[in-house]
């Protein structure tokens, strides 16, 4: 027993850090998606000119909380005819594909569990490639119309805009060169530029792939309470149903996690090369403190001491983990530098893709949801050959900027030029084409015959 | 690194269980599904020996099978869903007539 | 020691589910099983440190094909579990040629004396940390040595897209 007893310390010896980072990840993760869902209720509030969840706790902080409690404690149903193995399975594989893909997103410089792997960012898109499963099995196991209805349109969404992320972030690959993560940002650095404004077309192609992806607004027909009921996750309830979410929001973190890192400087500082913007090396502190200080301000403003003490608990934390940051500040160049590191670069990474999570959101509550057969014109006819013409664009202006030496700024301009001109193009062609092929589907009564065959 | 002989014997074994499915199963979608655990066995197999000799080639025509695999399923499923359309089965035993 | 391990675990993984596919009366439990097969194997390929390959399986193989399978088995899906294997004698037939092979085969890969000049001549594999990264070998492969095949291969997806449409489209000309 003692050789592999040996061997086991040797393993746990070796690989500490990333054991303890995967640990931490899939002990906190779940707790953040359910603040998440809190942050997502009170940005709906604040944009429908209400309050949100107020009740539970302080601000309602301790909503995730009871609502974690209520689901767990409620009855497992599962429905009479529903297959008992796939109906378990389903929101098994959803929860595990989210969190697996999270294993190589490296949120700072020195938060990842799987690094230095050759395969990087290519890794997280693939393994999230499993979550249609989760819905499609979900849906199917539940033996129930809408589930099915809602699972496969959830799917065929699914893959339809899984090609068109994959082409924008191949964009996003051939500038970097390389598939590894932390090379990936360290060439953002170099070339002095994120890769959102040498492709902006990726990026935005990719922001509107992977709403689509993570089944939001406007692309979230297949779980739209007006249609289906709730899709696949009809008959799921309690435990099983908190999977399903769970999964959601972290493919929303893991959506987030790769377009940061790839189109916006991952953990660098806002002009991380610029001298005379050296300050915003302190951005961390000022903004904390200028956060703790507006608590206190409104402190002094709350009719109840209840809420003022609550207050300056706030400005109290914010003011402690400011001092950290200001604490760890000259360590920049000596032993500690990575701690430094970690540190800063944990702050700018989880800063971006909390922007990235508002844009999310700010999205959900302002647009009205697609119909199926627009949202499926939209990936077939418009992104994916956008996506393509994109492809090709960057690989033209690349080969331009090593082989003739052009500037790569001038490249990368014309290419976006002309990437906007086929988009305009593609959505032109559509809108006229569109009219007629909706006239035709409608009158095309062998949709009918379909349904009562199939 | 495992010695060669395992790597073949893995191989030869879902080579196998993927024969005895397409010949046993009466079910044609299994039987396409056991087809491509053959060619998942072929693969391991060609994975292998690349490793063993440092020639990145036995990779590359790996990964020609995997693209191969998937237009090979893709139109599988295609002439089965015709077929089902026709027929209303997807029973091996059943598809016995080249024209009626 | 890590090595064998993860082998061990992953072709276990591999040949059980393989297993249990061939022998599933319901037929999406068959394919839930083929993707467990199919991500084992994907660990074989990681395993022999083929990392492109391990993800490009997992991509195309688990999330494209297995999606494919499904979709087609719900479109298709009979009511009546009907017995799945053919009647009797051919299955035991099948397995005992199966098992013949099998035992051969192993004979000849393991126990077979090796004399010189004789038996499986492979020489030694390269050492894990001097291996050139996977994915830069292999786009080297495919860009340079076999760009033919790969614009062949491109060329048959295009052709198996098209044919797939046609095959599974609804005829709207009556016969």
């Amino acid at each position: 027993m003692s050789p592999m007893l040996h061997s086991i310390l040797a393993f746990v010896q070796t690989w500490w850090a990333e054991l303890l980072c995967a640990v931490l990840i899939v002990l906190v993760v779940p707790l953040i998606v359910g603040y998440i869902v809190l942050v997502e209720r009170k940005v709906m509030a604040d944009m429908q000119a209400r309050l949100g969840p107020m009740r539970v706790g302080p601000h309602g902080l301790l909503q995730p909380i009871a609502d974690a409690l209520k689901l767990l404690s409620k009855e497992d149903l599962i429905p009479d005819n529903a297959d008992q193995f796939i109906f378990w399975l389903a929101p098994v594989l959803s929860m595990t594909a989210a969190l697996t893909s999270m294993g190589a997103v490296a949120f700072g410089p020195w938060f990842q569990v799987a690094r230095d792997i050759n395969i990087g960012l290519l890794f997280v898109v693939g393994v999230s490639a499993l979550s249609p499963f989760g819905i499609v099995l979900g849906g199917w196991a539940s033996n129930n119309h809408y589930s099915i209805i809602g699972a496969l349109r959830s799917t065929a969404q699914l893959i339809s805009y899984e090609t068109t992320a994959g082409f924008a972030l191949v964009s996003g690959f051939l500038l970097a060169g390389t598939l590894n993560v932390r090379t990936i940002v360290e060439t953002q650095r170099n070339d002095h530029a994120w890769y959102l404004f040498l492709a902006p077309v990726g990026f935005f192609t990719y922001l509107i792939a992977s709403i689509a992806e993570t089944n939001r607004a406007p692309f979230d027909l297949p779980e739209a309470e007006s249609e289906l009921v709730a899709g696949y996750m009809t008959e799921y309830s309690g435990f099983r149903w908190s999977l399903y979410f769970l999964a959601e929001y972290a493919n929303m973190i893991v959506v987030a996690s790769v377009g940061t890192t790839l189109f916006l400087g991952g953990w660098l500082r806002p002009f991380p090369n610029v001298h005379w913007l050296r300050w915003l090396d302190a951005g961390p502190t000022l903004l904390l403190a200028a956060v703790g200080a507006y608590c206190v301000y409104r402190a002094g403003k709350q009719p109840a001491r209840a809420q003022s003490l609550f207050m300056w608990a706030v400005a109290l934390a914010c003011f402690v983990v400011a001092t950290i940051f200001a604490l760890a500040s000259p360590f920049n160049h000596l032993p500690l530098q990575k701690m430094h590191d970690g540190l800063y670069g944990a702050f700018w990474f989880l800063f971006k893709v909390s922007a990235y999570i508002y844009l999310f959101m700010w999205l959900r509550f302002t647009l009205p949801r697609f119909r199926f057969d627009q949202l499926m014109r939209l990936g077939w006819h418009i992104l994916i050959p956008l996506a393509i013409i994109n492809v090709v664009g960057v690989a033209v202006a690349l080969a331009l900027t090593s082989e003739f030496g052009w500037n790569r700024w001038l490249a990368m301009a014309i290419t976006t030029l002309v990437t906007l001109g086929a988009a305009l193009f593609l959505v032109r062609w559509n809108d006229k084409y569109s009219a007629a092929a909706s006239a035709a589907l409608l009158a095309d009564s062998s949709i009918v015959e379909e349904t009562h065959a199939g | 690194m495992m010695p060669i002989g395992h790597y073949l014997f893995l191989s030869l074994a879902l080579f196998l269980i993927g024969a005895i499915g397409v010949i046993t199963r009466r079910n044609v979608i299994i039987v396409l599904m056991s087809i491509e655990l053959i060619l998942n066995a072929v693969n391991i197999n060609l994975v292998a020996f690349s490793r063993y000799f440092g020639d990145v080639a036995g990779q590359v025509f790996a990964l020609f099978i995997i693209a191969d695999a998937a237009a090979e399923a893709a139109v599988g499923l295609g002439i089965i869903i015709a077929f089902f359309r026709n027929r209303e089965t997807v029973l091996a035993d059943e598809m016995d007539l080249l024209k009626w | 020691m890590l090595d064998s391990v993860i082998f061990y675990f992953f072709a276990g993984i591999a040949v059980v589910s393989a297993a249990l596919m061939v022998t599933r009366r319901n037929a999406i439990h068959s394919a839930v099983f083929l993707i467990t097969t199919l991500l084992a194997t994907a660990g074989i390929f990681l395993q022999l440190r083929a990392e492109f390959l391990f993800i490009a399986q997992i991509i195309l193989y688990v999330g494209g094909i297995m999606v494919l399978f499904i979709f087609v088995i719900m479109l298709v899906r009979l009511d009546i579990p009907l017995p799945q294997i053919r009647s009797g004698l051919q299955k035991w037939i099948a397995l005992f040629v199966a098992l013949a092979v099998g035992v051969e085969a192993g004979v000849v890969i393991f126990l077979a004396r090796k004399a010189p000049g004789q038996g499986l001549l492979i020489p030694n594999p390269a050492p894990a940390d001097k291996l050139h990264p996977n994915t830069e070998e292999l786009a080297k492969g495919l860009f340079d040595s076999y760009l033919l095949p790969f614009e062949i291969a491109s060329v048959l997806l295009l052709v198996a897209m098209v044919g797939a449409v046609v095959m599974a489209k609804k005829r709207t000309d009556a016969p």
